[in-house]
């Protein structure tokens, strides 16, 4: 079901002619509201009376991480705070977090994006959504919620954690619609069978994962495992959460809203922007976005973009699946990590030497980080308990700083491999 | 009279212990006594030996995180109760036990205690107002 089909399916020469407009609305707008991008604008020599068309967001600046960190926690806002009415962070792993504030507007923006979302995977009033995402800060809980709301099914807002209750829950309200980060719903299947419960018999038959890169293996595994058709989904704090972009029933590519979010792939060593099927960084400008509008935001994200109109009857840009990063964030558990973090927390412990390593795996469907810690001479202790209790100074230490667990292993020194210049800082296992 | 153990840190992987026996043997160094002590990833090796600074300095050498401690060493007689008496002597004072491990000398009937003591000192002190020999280092390596 195509929930917007006006914009959804909109003839290209339309939609070009709408997205201008919005765009020159939107520069005017932050130039004369936000001194963050004015200055920015300036920098560049660009007024927004040089943006008449679309395509002439080529001659606009780029917005970095570092740059979002920089106008924490209010420098983007383009309208007056009291108009304000929500606002949602990233996790804020590597120093400060992203701050997106929603004005009455943008909640009903990001509502129309979520429900779009929703109806790729036919979410109608008769459903039952299963909301698994967290709900807080985190803008997964809340973004299926609202898009729920907008369709008018019920949702139900379980947030995440209590797997038994999960299922409990799932079972008992025959629930037709999943929603949680891919790796999660495996490990739901996993104590399904463990518990004895046939998701055969249950009533979820689509499911809408995200908030961690996944690959068509795993949709396979998740789709025979809990019987259902599982789609992709894509979104990210800075730009709104949940809602950029999701798969459409022929699961052929992400449809990004780009009446909203429009996107560009550029190369990430030049900024020169590339054509359809040419592998770079995904980059988005909101067009409509009111409270916290974002200017050619570089996601870092690596992807393609595909003009193509769809089976599916929407003629909104498709882009492929995620196929990596340019930076070394990880993603665990659906928490995004800088390995620069865990260094910070680790060499802010007396006696710690820079060599660590990080094992990252899935074991029982979820993700696992182990944070490899050599030994040395000011750290042992004959005594087991200083040990242990070191191991556990610093899994808290991460665990404040990253709002995730890991288990700390110490090991024998120069047990982790040095290598010319830059270490390998980094194991990732997981087969995704 | 203080004596000095030699402890390793292990991590728990298929022939590490074997490694630190044949560095030790290589060198000539005969271990009196030992315990390891170990958690799901690694483990601690305790050693007494006859040449705990040659012990220490070839750990040391091969990469091993080592460090010496004081311990002591005391007789025990080889019979019910024998222990009893030491730890009672502990018991009415604020010495703290950390570990301890035992073993059996050949040339007498009597046991060796080593323990591993936050204030060795006062220990000492303890135990010798209670009449309880405590082993110099020298007669640990000639045993």
């Amino acid at each position: 079901m195509i929930w917007n089909s006006h914009y959804e399916s909109m003839e290209r020469e339309k939609l070009i002619k709408i997205q201008s407009e919005r765009l020159c609305e939107m520069v005017d707008r932050v130039y004369r509201k936000v001194p963050f991008y004015r200055k920015r604008l300036d920098e560049k020599g660009v007024k927004p009376r040089d943006i008449d068309h679309i395509s002439d967001i080529t001659k606009l600046p780029f917005l970095t991480k570092d740059d979002m960190r920089d106008v924490y926690p209010f420098k983007l806002l383009a309208v007056d705070p009291i108009d304000i009415v929500e606002v949602h962070t990233s996790s804020g792993t590597t120093g400060k977090p992203v701050v997106d504030a929603y004005t009455r507007q943008d909640i009903s923006l990001w509502s129309e994006a979520m429900a779009r979302t929703l109806a790729m995977g036919d979410t109608s009033r008769t459903d039952s959504v299963h909301n698994a995402y967290g709900y807080g800060l985190f803008t997964g809980g809340l973004g299926v919620h609202y898009g729920a709301r907008l369709i008018g099914a019920n949702v139900i807002p379980i947030s995440g954690g209590n797997t038994a209750r999960q299922l409990a829950i799932l079972q008992d309200f025959k629930s037709t619609v999943l929603t949680c980060t891919p790796s999660y719903s495996l490990y739901l299947a996993e104590a399904a069978k463990e518990q004895g419960l046939d998701f055969k018999k249950m009533s979820v038959r689509v499911g809408l994962f995200g908030a961690e890169p996944w690959s068509e293996g795993m949709r396979r595994e998740i789709e025979s495992k809990l019987h259902l058709k599982a789609l992709d989904i894509y979104g990210l704090t800075e730009i709104i959460g949940p809602g950029v972009s999701s798969e459409c029933e022929y699961q052929d590519g992400l449809h990004i809203c780009e009446d909203l979010f429009y996107p560009e792939i550029i190369n990430p060593k030049t900024g020169d922007v590339l054509s359809d099927g040419e592998k770079g960084e995904l980059v988005i400008t909101t067009l409509t976005k009111q409270g916290t509008p974002v200017l050619r935001y570089r996601t870092r994200d690596i992807t393609y973009l595909n003009h193509e109109p769809c089976r599916c009857g929407r003629t909104a840009v498709r882009m492929h699946r995620l196929l990596g990063r340019t930076d070394d964030m990880l993603i665990i558990r659906g928490v995004n990590v800088f390995p620069s973090q865990i260094e910070e927390v680790l060499l802010r412990i007396e006696g710690i030497e820079p060599h660590y390593q990080l094992v990252i795996d899935r074991r029982e469907q979820l993700d696992n980080l182990e944070v490899l810690v050599e030994m040395n001479e000011r750290l042992f202790s004959d005594e087991i308990k200083n040990l242990e209790r070191f191991e556990q100074e610093i899994s808290e230490g991460l665990y404040s700083a990253l709002g995730i667990h890991t288990r700390v292993k110490l090991v024998e020194p120069k047990s982790i491999p040095r290598s010319e210049g830059k270490a390998k800082r980094v194991v990732d296992k997981r087969q995704l | 009279m203080k004596l000095k153990q030699i402890s390793v840190f292990l991590e728990n992987k298929k022939g590490r212990l074997a490694e630190v026996t044949s560095l030790i043997a290589a060198e000539k160094i005969n271990i009196r006594a030992l315990s390891l002590a170990d958690t799901t990833d690694f483990g601690v090796l305790r050693l007494i030996v006859n040449d705990p600074d040659k012990c220490f300095d070839v750990l040391k050498k091969n990469n091993f995180v080592a460090q010496q401690t004081d311990v002591i060493a005391v007789e025990v007689l080889d019979k019910p109760g024998g222990l009893q008496k030491i730890l009672d002597a502990f018991d009415d004072t604020d010495v703290n036990i950390e570990y301890m491990y035992a073993f059996v000398e050949k040339k007498s009937d009597n046991a060796i205690v080593i323990f591993r003591i936050d204030q060795p000192d006062r220990a000492i002190k303890v135990l010798e107002k209670n009449k309880i020999t405590v082993l110099s280092s020298e007669i640990i390596s000639k045993l």
